[in-house]
């Protein structure tokens, strides 16, 4: 490939049950950056990520990837929901979990392949997880899910990486974990886009920023990003955040 | 006679009579499917679900023995229509999934209670034994239906199972990650449908709910992995139908609701002694230390 497609969303609006959640945004993901995505409780982050992957309707708007509509594209995307949409308490092992990565790429009606086992294996081992394989996925710490969920996504051996509130609930390691692997990933030419909330010192680990408040309020690199102008717009008030303010 | 004879003698003499072979092999199958697709209800927590598609076949049924069509076929469209149904009152206003299930389910069983009562005056043919079940009076057809019911839903799981465990655990990502999980959502409706079908016989269309989810939730508090739950769910639903049938010629106990007395049992049993979960031997819980420690954030409970 010459250039690595980048994915560009045009004037997305987007309704949830008859109230405006997001309102024409305009915005291009480029390969190799490590964006975050901020915004205040309802800003519409997720709600962001669903429309822009085509698992929620959309009122107007195009989403691409290359030449093609994304949402034709999933087997593409590796996406990890927040960990209170998932229960726990199901009947899976770790490593199940993470085979789950495997699905598509095996497809219908055909077992895992060893190939495929291998591709689990060394995503547990570089999650740090390996050794858990074998337990049950409620009897882990919120941190251990994370990387589990970490883990599937890599196995899924995507070209587009979504991970939604991954640092919610996860311990110091974990969270060293994460943002090295984002990291990897990002470098290694992939797109990855993680939402947060949280304005502390962990912002500095993205290259890139994507600011909502139910409308774009900007997109670019982090200290293009970080004004006080453009955090006041989106947060409201006055809000301590560390960075450096332009 | 020594014991061990005595024992075989009891467990043979049934098995004499060609009604006992027939039921005893439709419980058998409908022990093993119900176990098998219940066990996506429970962890989907769908648990009402197999309820109202149960009580919804009722209308297809009838409609199906009055054109004098197979009664598997119009109970099973009823079933589906009715899950359309619900899926369509629960997308398209605000009504939530449970309040559309109880107004559909309610109301198709009616109908059906209705057309039923209708029909019964002119035919033979007994509301009883839909509502309750009819086991010994499984006709070499039904023994055919059930067989091939059974084939086709334990070979569409078996065939479908990665990508039901991975919607059935994680709608989204599998649907981000390009699974039709429309497909295979409408695919776990049509077997479920298929299953009540072929249970009605058994514990009729009121019972069948048992079959569905007390094997599964019996066997998850056993073992960790889904498809565990289903190879021990469906060893309970078989041991459940088998000793429900002996009861129910020996103490001459309605079969239904034996077989639904002796799972619900092994439930309890489970729920009870179960290793990791039980109540009285498992992990002690609910001291007011664990559950505050429980609510903290960073030991990873759900918020």
């Amino acid at each position: 490939m010459a250039t690595s497609p980048k994915i560009v969303v045009d004037h997305l609006s987007v309704n949830y049950r008859d109230v405006q959640a997001l309102r024409n945004v305009n915005l291009t993901v480029r390969p190799g950056k490590l964006v975050g995505i901020f915004g205040p409780n309802g800003a519409g982050k997720s709600t962001l990520i669903k429309a822009m992957l085509g698992l929620m309707p959309v009122v107007t708007g195009r989403v691409t990837y290359g030449d093609n509509t994304l949402a034709h594209q999933l087997d593409r995307v590796a996406y990890v929901p927040q960990r209170s949409q998932i229960d726990w308490t199901f009947p899976a092992t770790v490593w199940d979990v993470v085979m789950m990565g495997r699905v598509k790429k095996t497809g219908w009606f055909n077992r895992f392949s060893a190939s495929s086992r291998q591709i689990a294996t060394a995503a547990l081992e570089r999650v740090g997880m390996l050794e858990f394989r074998d337990r049950p996925i409620g009897a882990l710490s919120g941190g251990q899910q994370q990387r589990v969920f970490l883990a599937r996504a890599l196995a899924q051996e995507a070209e587009i990486f979504c991970f939604d509130e991954p640092f919610v609930g996860v311990d110091q390691k974990t969270e060293t974990v994460l943002f090295n692997i984002f990291r990897e990933l990002a470098q290694a030419g992939k797109i990855v886009m993680v939402i947060n909330h949280d304005l502390g010192e962990s912002i500095t680990n993205f290259d890139q920023l994507i600011l909502l408040n139910k409308e774009l309020i900007a997109a670019g690199p982090r200290d293009w990003v970080l004004t006080r102008d453009n955090m006041t717009r989106a947060y409201g008030g006055h809000v301590g955040f560390f960075g450096h303010v332009a | 006679m020594s014991l061990e004879l005595a024992v075989l003698d009891w467990f043979f003499e049934p098995l004499q009579f060609a009604f006992m072979q027939r039921s005893l092999a439709v419980a058998v199958m409908v022990g093993i499917i119900c176990s098998v697709v219940g066990s996506y209800l429970m962890v989907q927590r769908l648990a009402l679900l197999g309820d109202a598609i149960s009580h919804s076949v009722l209308p297809g049924l009838a409609i199906a023995f009055w054109l004098g069509v197979n009664i598997f076929v119009g109970a099973f469209i009823a079933g589906v229509i009715s899950t359309v149904i619900i899926g369509w009152i629960h997308t398209r206003s605000p009504i939530k999934e449970d309040a559309a299930m109880g107004i559909v389910f309610s109301a198709f069983f009616a109908l059906g209670i209705t057309l039923i009562t209708t029909i019964q005056k002119d035919n033979k043919i007994d509301l009883n034994h839909f509502l309750f079940g009819n086991i010994l009076g499984v006709t070499p057809g039904d023994v055919r239906d059930t067989a091939i019911i059974a084939v086709l839903v334990l070979i569409a799981v078996f065939l479908l199972y990665k990508e039901l465990l991975f919607y059935s655990f994680d709608p989204l990502g599998a649907q981000a990650g390009g699974l039709p999980t429309g497909l295979l959502n409408a695919g776990l409706m049509v077997l479920i449908a298929l299953t009540v079908v072929a249970s009605m016989k058994v514990v009729g269309v009121i019972l069948v709910l048992s079959l569905l989810i007390a094997p599964g939730a019996t066997a998850y508090l056993l073992v960790p992995r889904l498809h565990q739950v289903m190879l021990l769910g469906a060893t309970i639903g078989v041991f459940s139908s088998v000793s429900g049938m002996y009861l129910s010629y020996y103490v001459n106990l309605p079969s239904g609701p034996a077989i639904v007395m002796v799972v619900s049992a092994l439930f309890a049993l489970s729920f009870l002694l179960s290793p990791q979960h039980g109540v009285l031997v498992g992990p002690r819980r609910g001291r007011p230390w664990q559950t505050l420690q429980a609510l903290l954030p960073s030991k990873g409970s759900r918020p």
